[in-house]
């Protein structure tokens, strides 16, 4: 991972150096541990903060939306698929992005670590190749890494970037053996009833704090659904028809255009697994319009786009 | 006022006696994650622990919370009219809350309840009917700077009783009438407990290691922080997201709402967040805090410089360190007053 890191630094040193962008848009290192942090370097001495490591959870395609000037982005695969999203959007310009390619290792979930240490602190966690060394008030210990990715990193389909100006590492493989489809078919099994007794399950814990939604890359409305005010479209209460409405509406706009990063769970203060509505809308997407977002400049969104012989079967 | 022993053995006897007349909560740990739950024995609450994930303001300031009722029928005399909703019926135990949720509610009480016009009678009455039955902090986390913002981890403020944890026992010491009363039954402690929870309390506050200075804050003019450059950066990450304020014990920010369905309507409470654009668009289409930049420095300056100004110099942060641990972008807050003291 220093290694990694090291050819970042290098690469936003130059481009910033040689005045090709105003801004160099990574990660450092966090005040916690496995925290990690969006970073806005401006100069060659600050790009000496960036850093990569296994909890770099953030999606850095968010910080592009209606960002004036030149940027250079440092995009893991899922990262990059939301840049052309952008871009297929009309929200950013491809020749305003510099995009610092690179392999995702895949993230490490916070929470699954600390699961593994109920009730102790973790004061530091130390990258090696394959594991994790765990510290902590009075306990030590090396975890395997690949054990405790994220859920969407282990059904990743693209770590390398879709699109990049200049590659760090070298190209890696793809997949970590998830399979997406098992994450949603749970849901495809069960009769209305016991499908909505899940989702009230799943979003009991909502506070309403809207990271999910803050921390998303799509969602650059100026105004969401549930700030409209004039006239207001949902309550603001914790009652569950709200909290319901916001998650799942949010779910449909995010159709065709979810890239599955995984940055609305690592927000979530709640540790709420968004992703079980998410993922069954990637795979209709996926079946339904033989559709991934965010592979290719210049795709037309499955949702944007009206053909003749699209699916019509679930229209009743 | 008092110092009273209580044996671990004797936890359950004490908590019926908790619980003959009121409702009795404390942490316990479900799926994984500390918060808050009705308990009736000492084996289901906790009693080592860091904190609960979320603070429990909630007792007091729930995020929903109905104010009134009324009937939503125009022309009809018992119509439009807003009718009181019932006071709390039962009075209420929070056990093992941590002293610096605790001071958060007596910086809170400054807020809610200031004159006779100031004067929230939702948040009074829930406090006047609640005893909090504290535990001290024997080993607070990386995260914790309650030492530097005037809150301790054996802090008493607040509190009608606090524990201390000294092994086989507890140490029981009572601030108020209430706090008495409930432990008049106990026994005496001896010298040496009373050494022992002391030397803990030595070595709690030894653990807390960062901090924030607040001594130029208190310095500077509210305009020289308010265009201080600093904001710039701090703002550049923020999502805007309402995660450090609804984990925060101190964040006490609403929104009133009328809500109706059919003939049922009632006036609402619900927490609101000063990160959101919303909290202060007005009606005209005028925001005066329009942009992020401005929304972040609203979070940092009303509880390191405007509640000090108003509230005799009191800070509304008491370093729980919860923001610090959940931002989903690593905005710490003791990294920005620091900032800010520079």
């Amino acid at each position: 991972m220093e290694a990694i890191a090291q050819k970042i630094r290098e690469a936003a040193k130059k481009l910033l150096s040689e005045g090709k962008v105003d801004v160099v848009i990574g990660y450092a290192k966090g005040s916690v541990p496995m925290r990690e942090y969006p970073y806005f370097a401006y100069t060659p001495e600050e790009a000496e903060n960036l850093t990569w490591s296994s909890f770099c959870c953030n999606n850095l395609a968010l910080y592009t939306i209606r960002r004036p000037g030149r940027m250079a982005v440092v995009a893991q695969g899922c990262v990059s698929r939301n840049l052309v999203n952008l871009i297929n959007e009309n929200q950013i310009k491809r020749e305003n992005l510099y995009v610092i390619g690179l392999n995702s290792p895949g993230m490490v979930d916070r929470r699954k670590v600390q699961a593994l240490f109920p009730g102790k602190t973790i004061t530091e966690v130390i990258e090696e190749p394959e594991h994790l060394l765990v510290k902590g008030q009075g306990f030590e210990e090396r975890i395997e890494r690949k054990k405790f990715l994220r859920s969407n990193c282990l059904t990743c389909v693209q770590r390398n970037p879709v699109i990049s100006d200049e590659l760090i590492g070298q190209a890696g493989p793809e997949g970590h053996g998830g399979n997406i489809d098992n994450v949603a078919a749970p849901w495809e099994k069960l009769i209305p009833a016991e499908r909505w007794a899940e989702m009230q399950e799943t979003f009991k814990d909502c506070i309403r704090c809207y990271a999910c939604r803050d921390a998303c890359p799509l969602c650059y409305c100026y105004v969401c659904f549930v700030d409209e005010a004039q006239p207001q479209w949902c309550a603001k209460s914790q009652d569950e028809a709200d909290v319901m409405t916001f998650h799942l509406l949010r779910a449909f706009h995010c159709a065709g255009r979810c890239t599955d990063c995984g940055t609305c769970e690592s927000a979530c203060p709640q540790g709420i697994k968004m992703r079980r509505l998410t993922s069954k809308i990637e795979k209709d997407i996926r079946e339904l319009y033989g559709y991934r977002p965010g592979m290719e400049i210049g795709a037309q969104p499955p949702m944007s786009l009206f053909k003749p012989n699209d699916p019509q079967d679930f229209i009743k | 006022m008092s110092h009273k022993i209580l044996a671990k053995d004797k936890l359950d006897a004490f908590l019926q006696g908790l619980c003959r007349d009121q409702d009795l909560f404390a942490p316990v740990m479900k799926d994984g994650k500390v918060g808050w739950a009705p308990v009736t024995t000492a084996a289901e609450a906790l009693w080592e622990f860091s904190n609960s994930e979320l603070s429990p303001k909630d007792f007091f300031f729930p995020q929903t919370e109905c104010m009134m009722r009324f009937k939503n029928v125009q022309g009809d005399p018992q119509g439009m009219i807003m009718q009181a909703e019932p006071a709390l019926n039962k009075p209420r135990v929070l056990l093992n809350i941590r002293p610096c949720d605790a001071k958060a509610f007596q910086v809170l009480d400054m807020i809610f309840v200031q004159d006779e016009m100031t004067n929230d009678l939702y948040w009074r009455d829930k406090r006047e009917k609640t005893t909090l039955i504290g535990l001290a902090c024997n080993d607070p986390c990386p995260t914790c700077f309650c030492t530097t913002v005037g809150s301790n981890p054996h802090g008493t403020t607040g509190l009608d009783v606090l524990l201390t944890d000294i092994g086989d026992k507890l140490v029981a010491e009572s601030f108020t009438a209430k706090g008495e009363a409930l432990l008049k039954e106990l026994p005496e402690v001896t010298r040496q407990d009373l050494f022992q929870a002391g030397e803990l309390k030595k070595a709690a506050e030894a653990k807390i290691t960062s901090g924030v200075a607040v001594d130029k804050i208190n310095a500077a003019t509210v305009m020289e922080l308010y265009d201080a450059p600093l904001w710039d950066r701090v703002m550049e990450s923020c999502l805007n997201c309402g995660t450090c304020t609804f984990c925060c014990p101190t964040c006490h920010c609403f929104d009133i709402q009328d809500e109706t369905q059919g003939e049922a309507g009632r006036r609402v409470r619900n927490w609101d967040y000063c990160m959101s654009w919303l909290f202060t668009m007005h009606g005209t289409g005028h925001n005066p805090r329009g942009t992020k930049k401005d929304r972040v420095r609203q979070r940092f300056m009303h509880k390191f410089k405007y509640i000090p100004v108003k509230r005799g110099g009191e800070i509304g942060c008491v370093g729980c360190g919860r923001c610090v641990q959940l931002c989903p972008v690593n905005i710490d807050v003791r990294k920005v007053v620091n900032d800010m003291n520079a």
